[in-house]
């Protein structure tokens, strides 16, 4: 689908989500250097070191988004699936 | 005292009335009944108000503390806002049944008795099937009757399990248990299966996405989370919650990761919310308790106002699969703000409802020690923000774009909408004001900048994950196969199979008596059968001259004769 970068609405026109991006990364890297100013006092120790939040989060999504990836081989089908069991018989 | 009847009788006579009455009257009807009982709810008093005498048992209908109040406050609440959505749009029938099914909850979070609970328990099973079936498809219909097969079942073994009890000690009195034996092992099964907890979870995913767009509002918050209250009064720190918790928090996420249909990711979110509480309730702490009961709360406004922005959305255009959407967020910005409030809460961002609640339970399980547990709600945590608060939002609202240009909300539904993102945010903003209905009073400071640094890290580099994992999240016409599998299809083929070979067996069966009836004919006749034309007739068929029958006579007396002398 090719559009006028002009006529469709300004928050999906690509320089709007270059924008967007820069904006989200700055984010993230402000919540990390948050922590030089404000300490996280973990409840354990680990949870307490200099982005463990960030690191943990994100790798637990990705594990996450895995592991379902991985599932749907074993358990994905079609989504006429139990009509077509019921009308087999 | 005597006087004080059950508040929920206020919302039953309110669905019997919605029933008779129409226009300007049924919609009043329909909005004050919800505050009337928030009203009534209020006037109950802690400890138990009245008591009857039934067959040797203490009744108890009315029995009032703060844990109870906070819940059936809630469920009023959402009763009112369910009603303000859906007045309009929902059939009457739908809305009446709805009334009734929230009756059946604020009297089970008054019920001080088993046999009370119980009875209002199988009033919201009997309404919410109703409700299901409103949706008027013949697939809401299928999914009604697996429904109320596994409810009706649920209640079968509860009601076991209460008799258990009443037999075992003499007395159906609520109090806390832990499942040591067979009859309390049944009640908490019977509990379990209303929260969705495996191995049944699939009822859930399966029967509210069914449902029209207004009655999968309702069906959102009333059945888990009564559930989720008799848990806090009849197993509060029963390990083995812990465990099926986890378990529920990380199923729901994985299921709503492979989901294609909106409403059925948020139906699964469902199952991943209740896990925190379960998981929070086997803790089993003041604080984790606590924990428990405000995030019910919480999670029913969100998770209400998430099915109402998909609702609309499913009003409008008549579609709920994220292949079908996207886009919609240009001529729907309302509901599209809207839903992005709730998928905010629901994963518990700073300044929604979702941070103040769900942090007293990480917390508790902190303060316990329990480093496993902690992690993963942690994780969680993250997850939850995947699937629901950013997947939610972008295949519906964003993503590609779909064509579709649906009007916005209409004024009714906009006004639930707005009504319920303002709850969300005023308790995530005024915290403190909030806790002070919570059953235990403890000193709980729901905003630090080490917690608050460390869930915003948390969340947002799982957004970064969403979209740089982009590309793997593409959507697919698929559905995913559960636990319902095994009755829905093995079981169906095992029967199916069972019944081929038993039919092959009887006839063989036939077949072979058939033959040895023919066998034993055909000797009979070889023994007595007449003549025929071409063989001689039977032995015992044949004809004796006089002569020979004579003789035989002769010697049978002479032999006769000679035994009796000898």
């Amino acid at each position: 689908m090719t559009k006028d970068s002009k006529t469709d609405h300004w928050l999906v026109r690509p320089a709007t989500i270059r924008w967007l991006w820069r904006i989200f990364i700055v984010v993230l890297a402000l919540t990390v250097l948050a922590q030089f100013l404000l300490p996280v006092k973990g409840y354990f120790g680990v949870d307490g070191w200099f982005g463990f939040a960030a690191v943990y989060g994100f790798l637990a999504c990705l594990g996450m988004v895995f592991v379902a990836k991985a599932l749907g081989v074993v358990l994905k089908r079609d989504e006429n699936y139990y009509q077509d069991q019921a009308s087999d018989d | 005292m005597t006087d004080l009847l059950p508040p929920a009788l206020i919302l039953l006579v309110a669905a019997l009335l919605t029933l008779f009455t129409r226009g300007h009257l049924r919609t009043a009807v329909i909005l004050a009944a919800p505050l009337a009982t928030l009203w009534a709810i209020w006037q109950v008093p802690d400890g138990v108000v009245a008591t009857y005498t039934f067959i040797d048992y203490q009744i108890e209908p009315v029995e009032g503390s703060a844990l109870r109040r906070l819940f059936a406050t809630i469920f009023a609440i959402m009763a009112f806002g369910g009603g303000l959505f859906a007045f309009r749009q929902a059939r009457t029938s739908e809305l009446a049944s709805a009334q009734a099914y929230a009756a059946g909850a604020v009297g089970v979070c008054f019920s001080g008795d088993l046999i009370t609970m119980f009875v209002w328990w199988e009033l919201m099973a009997l309404f919410s099937t109703l409700v299901v079936w409103c949706g008027g498809t013949s697939s809401s219909k299928a999914a009604g009757i697996r429904y109320a097969i596994m409810h009706l079942l649920g209640g079968i073994i509860l009601k076991v399990g209460i008799d258990g009890i009443a037999v075992q000690t003499g007395s159906v009195d609520i109090r806390p248990m832990l499942a040591t034996d067979f009859a309390t092992w049944m009640i908490l099964i019977g509990v379990l299966i209303n929260t969705a907890a495996p191995p049944v979870s699939a009822w859930l995913a399966d029967a509210y996405p069914e449902a029209s767009p207004t009655g999968s509002v309702f069906l959102s918050a009333f059945t888990t989370k009564t559930a989720v209250l008799a848990l806090i009064l009849l197993f509060p720190g029963e390990p083995v919650l812990i465990g099926v918790g986890l378990y529920m928090v990380l199923y729901g996420i994985l299921y709503a990761l492979l989901e294609n249909d909106a409403r059925r990711i948020l139906a699964y979110s469902i199952v991943n919310q209740v896990g925190f509480m379960v998981c929070a309730i086997g803790i089993g702490t003041q604080l984790a308790l606590n924990g428990a009961a405000a995030h019910a709360f919480a999670h029913i406004i969100y998770k209400a106002l998430l099915f109402m922005s998909a609702g609309v959305v499913v009003y409008r255009v008549g579609k709920s699969k994220c292949t079908d959407l996207g886009g919609l967020f240009r001529t729907m910005p309302l509901t599209t703000i809207c839903g992005i409030i709730g998928a905010l809460a629901i994963s518990g961002f700073p300044l929604t409802s979702g941070f103040t609640t769900k942090t007293m339970i990480s917390q508790a399980a902190a303060n316990e020690n329990l480093v496993f547990v902690y992690m993963l709600l942690a994780a969680a945590s993250a997850g939850v923000f995947l699937h629901a608060g950013i997947k939610f939002p972008w295949f519906v609202f964003f993503q590609k774009d779909s064509g579709l240009r649906p009007k916005d909300a209409p004024w009714n539904m906009a006004a639930a909408m707005v009504l319920f993102s303002a709850l969300c945010i005023l308790i995530g903003i005024f915290p403190d004001a909030f806790y002070k209905f919570l059953p235990y009073s403890l000193e709980y400071k729901a905003y630090s900048a080490s917690k608050v640094i460390f869930y915003l890290q948390l969340l947002l580099f799982s957004g970064l994950a969403f979209f740089l994992l982009l590309p793997l999240m593409r959507r697919t016409l698929t559905i995913s196969l559960d636990t319902d599998w095994l009755w829905r299809v093995a079981l169906h083929r095992a029967v199916t199979f069972a019944s081929a070979q038993l039919l092959a067996a009887g006839t063989k069966l036939g077949q072979l008596t058939d033959k040895s009836f023919a066998a034993l004919r055909s000797r009979a006749e070889s023994r007595f059968g007449e003549r025929l034309e071409s063989t001689r007739a039977g032995v015992f068929a044949r004809a004796w001259t006089i002569g020979t029958t004579a003789l035989w006579i002769a010697v049978l007396l002479t032999a006769y004769v000679l035994f009796y002398l000898v």
